[in-house]
């Protein structure tokens, strides 16, 4: 069970390691993050993170990341929406106080259309973004990446890779190495409150 | 966004060849320095309009609706050719937003963030009108499905209702696409801030963003659902908005073509609305490299293909009236075009079918001055669409004994001009306070973004 959490945890970029919380490397620009992502995977880390201005195409491939997960809260979203939007209609107009207006049904799903179509948008575009940020971990006031004087960057221009400290491959000497010998520069290490 | 495999040496999309670092700092600048002269002399002129909104709305909701225009035969006058005119501005957003994202239009990031922004003020404004209009704006709440003393629900019957469910979701999902587009940006905003305070207040709401990519594999995603969520949503408002007439039996207004005429009526005069703003705002600011003449020239390029359709309408609709063969509906028409309000018809005829025709020209439409001039131009004449559809179709129907004419008070045209005041007031703040272009979208599809760029200058 606590394995399960520390790796859900890990999906959204938060990780269990104290005090050393990884190290992050920076890298000249996008082609390099990509291919220093893809041979960090392939030497076999996995609690590891690239951090970039903007998406970059390609890095969930060499990542190794699969499809995102946001989908499925988005389509609960919508079933709730529907569900909800329908028993509205019906129950308010046929249960609770049924009025006639010239003999017409109490309920039918003609002029219920445009209301079930609204809210099953609404509910979707909740549960996308409510999903996003549940996947994502968000909102994470606290985060030790930044403590790094360098990361601030990270929104501005620069690239960088973080190797988590839980990581089970991970060795302050060999992964320090490991980040130089991809290209990465400004090889800083991370602790809690450093 | 980008998504393309392949590098292709494609016109870039913004100008000036500009680093990551020199993009922030064109952007991000401007919220955080001091704003320019005209800034202030701008917003000293639209919150006067708003304390003039917020003195009149005082005003009627003390006095009653029978402060404005409003009369038998035209119940709806002013209030809802406003409702009407500020809910259509309102769609080009979240059209540029999520259409043109569908459609991979990627020259989009430049301007998506100011119109959604714009849409957002827009429906403010827009909502604002029902709710005074409904004359007991202290039971505004009896049109949502609230529990309450009397055990009485919504009529869901009603296209009225579905309007407001459909408005109000609207407005949510906007906002929400809006702020999620905002999320990284802030958190660039964030890390250049200086002060306690602004780090702290920047801090809450970039919400711990770090530009992860296992964050942006999941925000991409979600955006893009949200895209493919706001695109049905956005041809369904109007459309409701539409049903508010469509559904009733008056003529002129009983008719099937009324939804698809109401969209392309909204993405054009939204799109004349983005233009007048993005003309100034892009001078102003001096990020003409971000949004350039071509910029401009597609927009003008979407004025003139849904000017024509509206045109097109307009016509159809004359047609349908013949062709059907229903004196009332005939009479309908023939009073638009030569009636007491004929003016009103012809100033439409001429700002929305025949101005746009200018944007054929290629010059023309790469013309800042020319463009300027006609967006102002479609945004009166797309007004004056609404009081066309509204006011005359209502002032004759049937019976010629309860005919009568509608002429707008003071309190009308300084409630209308008060919600320019709303509008503009929450545009300058957004354009002081928040980055005014998608700065990670912008980054995104410059040429040194993608991987390949760089496999090209190595070979």
């Amino acid at each position: 069970m606590k394995k399960l959490i520390a790796d859900i945890k890990a999906s959204m970029g938060v990780y269990e390691s104290e005090p050393v919380y990884g190290l992050l490397a920076e890298f000249a620009d996008p082609s390099a993050l990509l291919h220093a992502a893809e041979k960090t995977r392939k030497a076999g880390y996995r609690h590891f993170d690239v951090h970039s201005p903007f998406p970059i195409h390609g890095m969930d491939k060499a990542m190794g990341l699969g499809n995102s997960l946001v989908g499925f809260f988005t389509l609960g979203g919508g079933i709730t929406g529907f569900a909800l939007a329908y028993w509205l209609q019906w129950w308010t107009g046929a249960v609770a106080y049924p009025l006639n207006i010239s003999g017409k049904p109490f309920f039918a799903i003609e002029p219920s259309i445009p209301v079930i179509f609204e809210l099953t948008v609404l509910f979707s575009a909740f549960g996308a973004v409510a999903g996003m940020f549940a996947l994502n971990g968000l909102p994470r006031p606290h985060n030790p990446l930044f403590y790094s004087r360098n990361f601030a960057r990270a929104t501005d221009d620069a690239f960088f890779l973080h190797i988590a400290a839980s990581d089970k491959r991970f060795d302050l000497e060999e992964t320090r190495r490991f980040l130089t010998d991809v290209g990465g520069r400004n090889i800083e290490l991370l602790t809690e409150e450093s | 966004m980008g998504h393309s495999t392949s590098h292709s040496a494609e016109p870039p999309l913004v100008t000036g060849n500009l680093s990551f670092h020199e993009l922030t700092e064109l952007v991000a600048r401007h919220a955080e320095k001091k704003p320019p002269l005209g800034w202030y002399i701008a917003i000293g002129i639209s919150s006067l309009l708003l304390v003039n909104l917020l003195v009149m709305i005082a005003y009627q909701v003390w006095n009653g609706v029978g402060v404005w225009g409003n009369n038998v035969p035209v119940g709806w006058g002013w209030p809802i050719v406003d409702f009407v005119f500020w809910v259509g501005i309102g769609h080009a957003g979240t059209l540029i937003s999520a259409i043109l994202f569908l459609f991979r239009q990627r020259w989009r990031t430049s301007i998506n963030r100011a119109a959604e922004a714009m849409t957002i003020f827009a429906v403010m404004c827009a909502l604002l009108f029902p709710t005074i209009h409904v004359g007991r704006i202290w039971v505004i709440y009896w049109t949502l499905p609230i529990p309450n003393q009397m055990d009485m629900w919504p009529q869901f019957k009603s296209p009225l209702l579905w309007d407001v469910f459909a408005v109000s979701s609207y407005f949510i999902v906007s906002l929400m696409f809006w702020y999620v587009g905002l999320i990284p940006d802030l958190a660039t905003l964030r890390d250049r801030a200086r002060s306690f305070v602004r780090q702290r207040v920047l801090g809450v709401f970039s919400m711990g963003w770090t530009g992860s990519n296992r964050h942006w594999r999941n925000y991409e995603k979600a955006y893009l659902l949200l895209a493919g969520l706001a695109t049905p949503l956005v041809l369904s408002v109007h459309s409701v908005v539409s049903f508010d007439f469509a559904v009733s039996i008056v003529p002129g207004w009983h008719t099937t073509i009324f939804p698809p005429y109401f969209v392309a009526g909204a993405i054009f005069s939204g799109f004349a609305m983005v233009v007048t703003l993005m003309v100034i705002a892009r001078k102003v600011y001096g990020i003409e490299d971000l949004i350039t003449l071509n910029h401009l020239e597609k927009m003008n390029i979407i004025i003139l293909l849904t000017g024509s359709m509206v045109g097109f309408a307009y016509i159809t609709e004359f047609f349908i009236a013949w062709y059907s063969q229903v004196g009332y509906e005939q009479y309908a028409f023939i009073n638009r075009a030569t009636g007491p309000y004929a003016w009103a018809y012809w100033i439409m005829m001429s700002c929305n079918l025949l101005a746009p025709q200018v944007f054929w020209f290629k010059r023309l439409r790469r013309n800042v001055p020319l463009m300027f001039a006609i967006s102002i131009l479609v945004n009166i004449g797309m007004w004056f669409e609404r009081f066309v559809i509204t006011v005359i179709s209502l002032h004759r129907d049937y019976l010629p004994s309860s005919w009568g004419y509608f002429s707008p008070t003071w309190v009308d045209v300084m409630t209308f001009a008060g919600s320019f005041g709303l509008f503009l007031t929450l545009f300058l703040l957004f354009l002081r306070f928040a980055p005014m272009v998608a700065l990670s979208e912008v980054k995104g599809v410059t040429p040194q973004a993608d991987p390949h760029f760089y496999d090209q200058e190595s070979s």
